[in-house]
């Protein structure tokens, strides 16, 4: 039976010879494995020839436990470990049997059936092993390629994804820049809306600024010529009306300043600062702006408008160019609403616009009230989304009130509540922290 | 002569007063104000019959010149008070609805106080 350990010797080596996935190592090994194969061959002839019996199961274990200790020593065959493994059971029944038939060669000739059974045994194992580890791998190969495909998909999909992410991240940046050119568009619009009304507004103080003057230097006129009539009394009461055109023209004149300095803070650009504000002047003159501009535009319009101011409100710390445009858009679009109600039912009909500022706990609330078509509760959830419009193409950007809730609510923290009947009425209800 | 005057801006007071403050002194004209539509009804409710003409602005919050136009031509007959109409917006349309409803006259502001004189020489007899 000895001659299993040389042939599973040699098959080991002739096995790794052909398994070796790397070819640089496959050229060093080469050789190496052609001697020991070569010595395996010898050493067989020689326990042919030179001894028999027992011994040439020693020569053959020997052989095979020797091959095997170099190869555990050499790391460049630690992939094959579970194969080289596999040849130990061999190991140990050769040992077993070859000392058995050393020492009591009797007790192996009545038993040799089953040690020769045991070698075969440990012979197949080996093979077995290697059959079963032969499947493993194949199926591990499959699965290496399946990961290799997998990779390769992956770092396509990446690829794809990074490039897709790169054009959203240049898709936002131009939605930023578009949003921020249609706030512009927005606030231009919204000056558009304003000029016809602050030339109204402007025009009022000028006229009386002329019409004070001219009347003053008539009084001059007429004063002089009561002095040299001697009656000072009447120069006296002359004088005194002078004086007070004089202070008529500086109200007027500080009027026309106010409403061109809120023009330009209007249309700048960059929101300012949050500074305390009188809320109860910027609705004031925010109301009548709107009332002007509208009416510039549709000379038949008229409205009632109604300030109902708290006067014990206290300053709000807001930027006062935004809570104006948010006033200015409430304003004209309660103003729109009553027009076309107006429109609609004629002059039975009266139009009013309230805005009405109270301090209620720890907010100030600002209402604007019109009694004005109203808000079909089909759009209600609509109004505050970007674009939105019910106006004809062309004339609302659509922007109002979007732009209005985010000053209201992401710039002031504050509150925006609407309550409308179709048909009646529409209230706009901002409330500011104080 | 009584005239009123009808206006949202409480300033034109004085000015008409200073404007004509010889013909006040010699008791030639007489001023009465209202501030607005509704209210210079109510004033004529009373007075009809000694106003000889109103000055009144179209653009006014509440009840227009034109409005209130229309309801004098409509309610003081006999004999009818000069109306004149004044605006700002010296346009068309106004001019044009002023006098469709049965305007005397048009002026606009700022207003020329030498032109209102003359045209007041011609109603005064």
């Amino acid at each position: 039976m000895h001659v299993f350990y040389f042939i599973a010797a040699f098959l080991l080596l002739a096995r790794l010879n052909k398994s070796f996935a790397d070819p640089v190592l496959k050229l060093k090994w080469n050789q190496t494995i052609t001697y020991g194969n070569l010595g395996i061959g010898i050493l067989f002839i020689v326990s042919q020839i030179a001894v028999d019996g027992a011994w040439q199961s020693v020569i053959g274990v020997l052989t095979l436990a020797g091959i095997l200790f170099y190869l555990y020593k050499e790391p460049d065959f630690s992939p094959f470990n579970f194969f080289i493994q596999a040849h130990y059971p061999l190991v140990v029944v050769g040992i077993i049997s070859s000392v058995v038939q050393l020492v009591n060669i009797d007790f192996y000739g009545k038993w040799s059936n089953y040690f020769d059974f045991a070698i075969l045994g440990a012979f197949g194992w080996i093979y077995a092993r290697w059959i079963s580890s032969k499947k493993q791998r194949q199926e591990m190969m499959v699965v290496a390629a399946r990961n290799a495909q997998l990779d390769v998909l992956v770092a396509q999909r990446t690829a794809e994804l990074t490039q897709q992410k790169n054009e959203l991240q240049e898709t936002v940046k131009l939605l930023q820049a578009t949003q921020e050119q249609l706030i512009q568009q927005e606030k231009l619009a919204s000056l558009g809306e304003l000029t016809a009304g602050i030339a109204h507004e402007i025009q009022n103080p000028l006229n009386f600024v002329n019409n004070f003057s001219e009347v003053s230097m008539e009084l001059v006129d007429e004063m002089g010529e009561e002095i040299t009539k001697g009656d000072i009394e009447e120069a006296k009461a002359i004088a005194n009306d002078i004086k007070q055109n004089l202070e008529k023209i500086i109200h007027h004149g500080k009027r026309a300043d106010a409403i061109v300095k809120n023009m330009l803070q209007h249309s700048r650009s960059n929101s300012g600062e949050k500074q305390p504000t009188d809320i109860n002047a910027l609705a004031d003159e925010y109301l009548r702006l709107s009332y002007h501009g509208l009416r510039a535009k549709d000379k038949m319009f008229n409205s009632n408008m109604i300030t109902e101011l708290d006067p014990a409100l206290p300053k709000l710390n807001v930027i006062s160019q935004d809570i104006g445009r948010v006033l200015l858009n409430l304003f004209n679009n309660a103003f729109y609403a009553v027009q076309q109600r107006h429109k609609t039912e004629g002059d039975s009909y009266k139009p009013e616009v309230k805005v009405s500022t109270a301090l209620k706990g720890k907010f100030v609330e600002i209402s604007v009230t019109d009694n004005g078509t109203g808000i079909p509760d089909a759009v209600k959830d609509k109004i505050l989304q970007p674009f939105f419009t019910t106006k004809p193409t062309g004339e609302g950007t659509g922007l109002g009130l979007s732009l209005s809730y985010d000053i209201v609510v992401k710039g002031h923290a504050g509150k925006m509540e609407i309550n409308s009947k179709e048909g009646e009425f529409t209230e706009f209800l901002i409330r500011i922290p104080v | 002569m009584k005239i009123l005057v009808v206006d949202d801006e409480a300033d034109v007071q004085p000015l008409f007063i200073q404007r004509f403050r010889k013909e006040i002194r010699d008791h030639e004209v007489e001023f009465d104000f209202a501030l607005s539509g509704e209210e210079a009804l109510e004033y004529l409710k009373e007075k009809h019959s000694e106003v000889i003409l109103i000055l009144s602005d179209i653009n006014m919050p509440g009840m227009s010149g034109i409005e209130l136009l229309t309801k004098i031509r409509h309610e003081y007959g006999a004999p009818p008070p000069v109306v004149m109409m004044i605006t700002a917006y010296g346009d068309e349309e106004n001019h044009r609805q002023a006098m469709q409803n049965g305007a005397n006259d048009f002026l606009t502001k700022p207003l020329d106080f030498n032109l209102l004189k003359e045209k007041l020489k011609t109603i005064i007899p």
